[in-house]
């Protein structure tokens, strides 16, 4: 099995974001909510690390 | 202060220290060694079969990618942490262990990915076992 690196973060972050989502809150909507929050910080943190470390390399 | 009312009606509503039960024992335990079937057997059906399918997903994209499983040791501490990591995973863990998969020496760069979602699926499988926990207690809806 062959993953990029963009792919196996994001994998990452739906199943991390599904737990985090079921475990910390009480309501469905709660979780769901919650959920998203969590996927979209995991997502937009690759992003943002990855054009950090592209500055660094300049 | 709306905030406050809330918070005041929600701790009336699940109590602080409620007392110790069969299930609050077992539902934990039973999540730990199945993914999601601590929920499913306080019948959360839905979020115990989402808990199922992220940690089993997570553990065999981590076997796929030719992840590392720890076997129990004493030596370097992250190794320690990678056990425990991987422990956390239950029946998976013990089923990988017998059937010795996860043993290859790591051929690219993507048996670090592999480690890394072995261990945190682990680590998500004993926060669900504690969320099941909290459901019995009645602490948690």
């Amino acid at each position: 099995m062959t993953l990029t690196h963009f792919s196996a973060a994001v994998l990452f972050a739906l199943f991390a974001s599904i737990v985090f989502g079921i475990t910390q809150r009480n309501t469905t909507q709660e979780m769901f909510r919650y959920g998203l929050y969590c996927f979209a910080m995991f997502v937009g943190g690759v992003f943002v690390a990855g054009w950090v470390m592209w500055l660094l390399r300049r | 202060m709306a905030n406050s009312t809330t918070d005041k009606s929600k701790s009336a509503a699940l109590p602080e220290n409620p007392p110790l039960t069969t299930m609050a024992v077992v539902a934990p335990i039973v999540g730990w060694l199945i993914p999601g079937a601590g929920h499913i057997l306080l019948k959360r059906y839905g979020r115990g079969v989402l808990i199922m399918i992220s940690v089993v997903a997570m553990f065999l994209i981590g076997l796929g990618l030719q992840g590392h499983i720890y076997k129990p040791n004493g030596g370097d501490i992250l190794d320690i942490l990678g056990f425990v990591g991987d422990v956390g995973a239950g029946v998976l863990y013990f089923m990988a262990r017998i059937m010795d998969w996860g043993q290859a020496a790591a051929a690219h760069a993507t048996g670090d990915y592999g480690k890394t979602f072995l261990i945190v699926a682990g680590l998500l499988n004993f926060m669900a076992a504690a969320d099941a926990h909290h459901i019995a207690l009645g602490k948690k809806p």
